[in-house]
């Protein structure tokens, strides 16, 4: 069966507040970033699931920023459901992010009209 | 895997050339490789005439393969314009060597420009945004390598003094060769006081943004003999793609230049004990260090160590850069073609002060994207065939 746009798809959750991702029933697995077909299994019952919105930083940076404008973090996060992507760790100092540590998915407002997927650490860290 | 004709040593690079290196002020990047290429063909004794396969990529001309074809009024029965990054120039040669042994070209001109220091000033890049990217604004390409470094540190302890070393060591190569864009002496402390660009990455981990143009030709072996030079025969060749943006490789530590490194040596029927002189893209001090493990010249982890040693800078016991690298030499946007061009110069004999002696194996190996794209070409002198 063919998707609906996947990329408008994913957008449009996010613009209602939602952080939503594809799974494949056939084969159980979680697809980022959004895709006609799963990477390698090449699945294409691609269904849209609410992930558990868990992961774990797998690697962080600070993108330097001529002051007085501040720096920002960029980090990759891996989903507890597998997948990983690039994504801003917030609510900490950017450079107090590190490898490892758990955080929690939150929608927020983006720079272009459009929500996006930042992550924060999870309560008690 | 199916059986494979081997290609080692039957085709040759014959002529090489650099162009405009630094700064050419009021060139085009078309005029900055045409001129390269120009004086390519006349390094190997050959005329335009004579060229019948053109590769090309520029950082701004998505069909510079029909441009470079007009613009030197040749016919060319191949037009190699494909775009795997900074690495596509291996790859060209790669195909150039398939399509010789095959008899469908007879001799392939390799070339590039660009002018992007003194014409726009900055990187250019071909890469289109990435809609799961763009949103977070990273800092690219410089975030994504900083990702892979920061992963690099975390798994393996690698340390920003080890990175440095890399950059200390390409600059003192750099003072060797006249063509470098940058000279003078560099320490660890210098490279540490940069300002930071994306942690741990300093601006003294971070390329140069250079004008240059640069070219080589090649032919089947059998003619290549008769020619100017010394030909310099290509023992192994290889390309592996494994991703596009960062978040989508694996393994932040390992890249694919294991892939492409081991089918090249396979070819070659040698190890990395026996290569004599390595050039790797060096768009990042972390990039020398994971090509030096994926390749297999020292243990995965064990690169910043490595480097740290002095084992890369002149007097180490493998030469790496010896041009002074992206770091140092010049970085034109898509430096692959300066690995085979400064290979090819070590086996020739005629890299002057910072000659290898006695070079036989050299190894020029390209990356492209955010480690995404990996090209690996081994070339020998005459006796090594």
């Amino acid at each position: 069966m063919t998707q609906a746009p996947p990329t408008a798809t994913y957008f449009k959750y996010l613009n209602e507040g939602k952080f939503m991702i594809q799974r494949s029933p056939s084969t159980g697995e979680w697809v980022f970033y959004p895709r006609m077909v799963a990477p390698k299994s090449g699945a294409s019952d691609l269904e849209w699931a609410e992930p558990s919105g868990l992961g774990t930083v797998y690697s962080t940076t600070v993108k330097r920023v001529k002051p007085p404008a501040p720096s920002v973090n960029i980090s990759v996060v891996e989903l507890d459901e597998g997948p990983r992507l690039m994504t801003h760790v917030q609510g900490v100092e950017p450079d107090a992010v590190t490898i490892g540590m758990r955080v929690r998915a939150k929608v927020v407002d983006g720079l272009d009209d459009q929500k996006i997927v930042v992550f924060e650490p999870e309560a008690g860290q | 895997m199916s059986a494979m004709r081997s290609i080692r040593g039957k085709t040759a690079f014959v002529g090489a050339a650099t162009f405009g290196c630094g700064e050419a002020p009021g060139y085009t990047s078309i005029e900055l490789a045409a001129e390269a290429g120009r004086l390519a063909v006349e390094d190997a004794g050959l005329k335009l005439s004579d060229i019948d396969c053109l590769s090309i990529c520029l950082p701004n001309d998505f069909l510079s393969g029909l441009t470079i074809a007009e613009y030197f009024g040749i016919k060319p029965k191949m037009t190699n314009n494909s775009r795997t990054g900074g690495s596509a120039f291996l790859t060209h040669a790669e195909w150039a060597a398939l399509a010789l042994d095959a008899g469908i070209i007879d001799a392939a001109l390799i070339c590039y420009g660009s002018n992007q220091r003194t014409g726009a000033g900055k990187l250019v890049s071909a890469q289109a945004p990435s809609p799961f990217e763009h949103p977070y604004r990273p800092n690219n390409p410089v975030a994504s390598y900083a990702l892979a470094a920061a992963r690099h540190m975390h798994q393996y302890g690698t340390t920003p003094e080890q990175l440095a070393s890399v950059a200390v060591a390409a600059r003192q190569w750099a003072n060797m060769n006249p063509e470098a864009f940058r000279h003078g002496p560099l320490s660890i402390e210098d490279c540490l006081a940069t300002r930071l660009v994306a942690d741990p990455l300093h601006v003294a981990d971070c390329c140069l943004i250079t004008d240059g143009g640069a070219a080589v030709v090649m032919t089947r072996a059998d003619r290549a003999r008769d020619l100017r030079k010394t030909p310099i025969p290509l023992l192994g060749a290889a390309s592996a793609t494994w991703h596009m943006e960062i978040a989508q490789l694996e393994d932040l530590t390992v890249s694919a230049a294991k892939e492409s490194g081991e089918r090249a040596f396979a070819q070659a029927g040698i190890t990395p004990k026996d290569v004599d002189v390595t050039e790797l893209y060096d768009a990042f001090t972390i990039n020398t260090i994971l090509f030096l493990e994926d390749l297999g010249f020292c243990p995965k982890g064990e690169g910043g160590r490595f480097v740290e040693s002095g084992a890369i800078a002149p007097g180490g016991s493998l030469p790496v850069n010896t041009n002074g690298g992206g770091l140092s030499c010049v970085h034109p946007g898509m430096y692959s073609l300066y690995t085979l061009i400064e290979a090819i110069r070590q086996l020739r004999g005629e890299a002057g002060e910072r000659q290898i002696e006695g070079a036989e194996i050299a190894v020029a190996h390209g990356n492209g994207g955010t480690l995404s794209s990996q090209a690996t070409c081994i070339l020998g002198t005459p006796a090594t065939v």
